[in-house]
């Protein structure tokens, strides 16, 4: 048989269905891939080979003896390490969370379990999810399976590169900003983020709590909803949960929408946008005219402002949900000996030179404990984005900076709720330019934020989006078109996404 | 609004993060460069705006109050740097 990495997941559950192979060959198949090309692409932080194999067991077995199967059932997925597996570690790419085990699953892991999914590793991320490039993981590069001298993207550029790289043929990432859909793009593959409260949270490692949004990566739009549909709906541990129902969306994928309106929006295409980006959107602007969907202009005068929107609310929250690692309950915590010798030296030295301001001006043990068990567990960007959010949430900062902002916020949702008004689903970029080299951005905090321009708004607003392939650039590099959808329209969004796959085709896969 | 390296060397007190001089030479630019980025939003008119927390409007979600399973003891010291039987164990709080 041939190569089974090179199969989509919905065809390797059919294979699996038809007895044409099985879920131990598949998940031997793809670890073998692992272990002959991962140090290139360095995609997985840890591979878990032998549980991997005993849950493909157990998956032959349900089959072999006529048991319901899940809808994943045997079929290998690979899972951001940010989502709390029992037993395993989950590092979320931080020395802060270095031995750090799950005491629990997290509801898309339970979820992926039950699905009878076989988990084959954790990927790599930008520490904590803050990142645009998973350069930021205190463990390792992830290369972009493309070209090895460029970024997957990210935060989740290790689940992109991981199903770019045929590693598995499903990932789970996490989108706060647009760390789903812009590693997406950067790959050359399709991932979603669903609307806010459509996939639970309970058991991911908070980064932005009102933002942060758990979706699939895949190689096609039905791999997509397969996935999609195994982890989305409502979950009574996660008090944000969308308390309605999540349909499936996979059955109907193929039922091409009559009458669609498509929104194109003149201000993605300000200063800045790639001349071979803006050409494969307006290539895919056409192929939607072409079959049949009425293009309409829409306006989100407020676009503009969402980066700085982004970039006051996500550091905000992030400051107050990373306050909860102090060195105490779980994570790194500093050497206490040397902290207090250390303290002894400054107290003495203090003492002796008859200093009293100086004398009371040194920490308590404890909040010495804190600060010297924050700075060596975190990273600089991690660090940086913790600076953010204190600045704007402190004592006369907080009306101007985090007040403001969410009052954008709310600007930026109304200028979506008018434009759908008058559209089905608004399509555009989903980044600025084909995948940047490595190294390129990682001292210019600033000029990698706003790699996030066209992808933050979703977020801010909770919309449904997707990213899907839609070109290649003259050197080789693809390119991604973002769909946008209103709130809870997952369905319409993969339908949409699914008749420009089928117009356009499949993406190639990368040649590694 | 300026920022200057008294104003980052605050921040980092209060955000209970130690930084060398090095570090704060180089995160003074940056951080002064993000804010004055996102100083561009003092320009929106936001007059009568109500601000949005949440992209989804929640009101009180209540669940059944009955007690559950949770996380044993051990489970919840279990990654603990530092434990005893009881519970977590932290530096003299109160110092003589």
């Amino acid at each position: 048989m041939a190569d089974l990495t090179r199969f989509t997941a919905a065809e390797q559950r059919r294979l699996l269905d038809a007895g044409e192979v099985s879920s131990v060959e598949l998940t031997q198949a793809h670890l073998d891939r692992i272990t002959a090309i991962d140090a290139k692409v360095g995609a997985f932080l840890h591979v878990s080979s032998d549980r991997a194999l005993q849950q493909a067991a157990a998956a032959d077995e349900r089959r072999a003896a006529g048991k319901p199967l899940g809808p994943l059932d045997g079929v290998p997925v690979a899972v951001k390490d940010v989502l709390c597996d029992e037993g395993e570690l989950v590092t979320c790419a931080s020395r802060m969370l270095e031995h750090f085990r799950a005491p629990y699953d997290s509801t898309v892991v339970a979820k992926l379990k039950a699905a009878g999914a076989v988990l084959v590793g954790r990927t790599n991320m930008d520490e904590f999810a803050m990142g645009g490039s998973t350069e930021n993981s205190a463990f390792k590069k992830t290369h972009n399976p493309w070209d090895l001298t460029r970024s997957p993207g990210g935060s989740s550029g290790g689940s992109a590169a991981a199903v770019a790289a045929c590693e598995a043929p499903l990932a789970i990432g996490t989108d706060t900003g647009g760390s789903i859909r812009q590693p997406a793009a950067l790959c050359g593959i399709v991932g979603m983020k669903p609307t806010y409260g459509r996939v639970s949270r309970y058991g991911l490692v908070a980064f932005a709590s009102s933002l942060d949004q758990v979706g699939p990566f895949a190689r096609t739009v039905e791999d997509t909803a397969l996935l999609y549909d195994a982890i989305a709906g409502h979950c009574d541990r996660d008090s944000t949960s969308a308390n309605m129902e999540a349909k499936p969306t996979a059955p109907t994928i193929d039922e091409p929408l009559k009458g669609l309106r498509v929104g194109v929006v003149p201000e993605h295409y300000a200063d800045g946008l790639d001349a071979e980006v803006k050409a494969a959107v307006d290539a895919s602007v056409d192929r939607y005219k072409e079959l049949g969907a009425e293009i309409v202009e829409v306006h989100l005068p407020n676009a503009k402002h969402g980066v700085a929107t982004y970039y006051v609310i996500a550091p905000s929250e992030a400051s107050s949900n990373l306050a909860r690692y102090d060195g105490v309950h779980y994570g790194h915590r500093t050497d206490e000996t040397a902290m207090h010798a250390e303290l002894a030296a400054e107290r003495k030295a203090a003492t002796d030179a008859g200093d009293k301001a100086a004398l009371k001006k040194i920490d308590s043990a404890l909040v010495r404990l804190y600060r010297k068990s924050r700075s060596e567990g975190f990273g600089p960007e991690v660090q940086r984005r913790i600076m953010l959010g204190v600045y704007a949430l402190s004592e006369g900062y907080a009306d101007a900076y985090y007040l403001k902002g969410l009052q954008v916020r709310r600007l930026i949702r109304q200028d979506y709720d008018r434009a759908f008004e008058k559209v089905d689903v608004i399509l555009g970029p989903t980044t600025p330019a084909p995948a940047f080299k490595l190294g390129e951005l990682v001292d210019d905090p600033l000029s990698m934020y706003l790699l996030d321009l066209y992808t933050v708004a979703a977020n801010l607003a909770g919309l449904p989006a997707i990213s899907l392939p839609c070109g290649m650039s003259k050197s080789g590099l693809p390119i991604g078109m973002q769909l946008m959808a209103p709130p809870l329209e997952e369905e319409r969004l993969l339908r949409a996404a699914r008749m420009h796959e089928a117009a356009f085709g499949m993406a190639p896969l990368a040649k590694i | 609004m300026a920022i200057s390296r008294s104003d980052v060397e605050r921040v980092a007190h209060l955000a209970r993060l130690d930084l060398d001089d090095a570090q704060l030479e180089a995160l003074t630019p940056q951080i002064a460069g993000i804010v004055a980025y996102v100083d561009s939003l003092a320009a929106v008119d936001t007059a009568g705006v109500e601000p949005m927390a949440h992209a989804v409007e929640l009101y009180n979600v209540l669940r059944a109050d009955e007690v559950r399973a949770g996380l044993s003891h051990e489970a919840a010291l279990a990654n603990a740097p530092r434990k005893d039987a009881v519970g977590f164990k932290v530096p003299a709080v109160l110092e003589g």
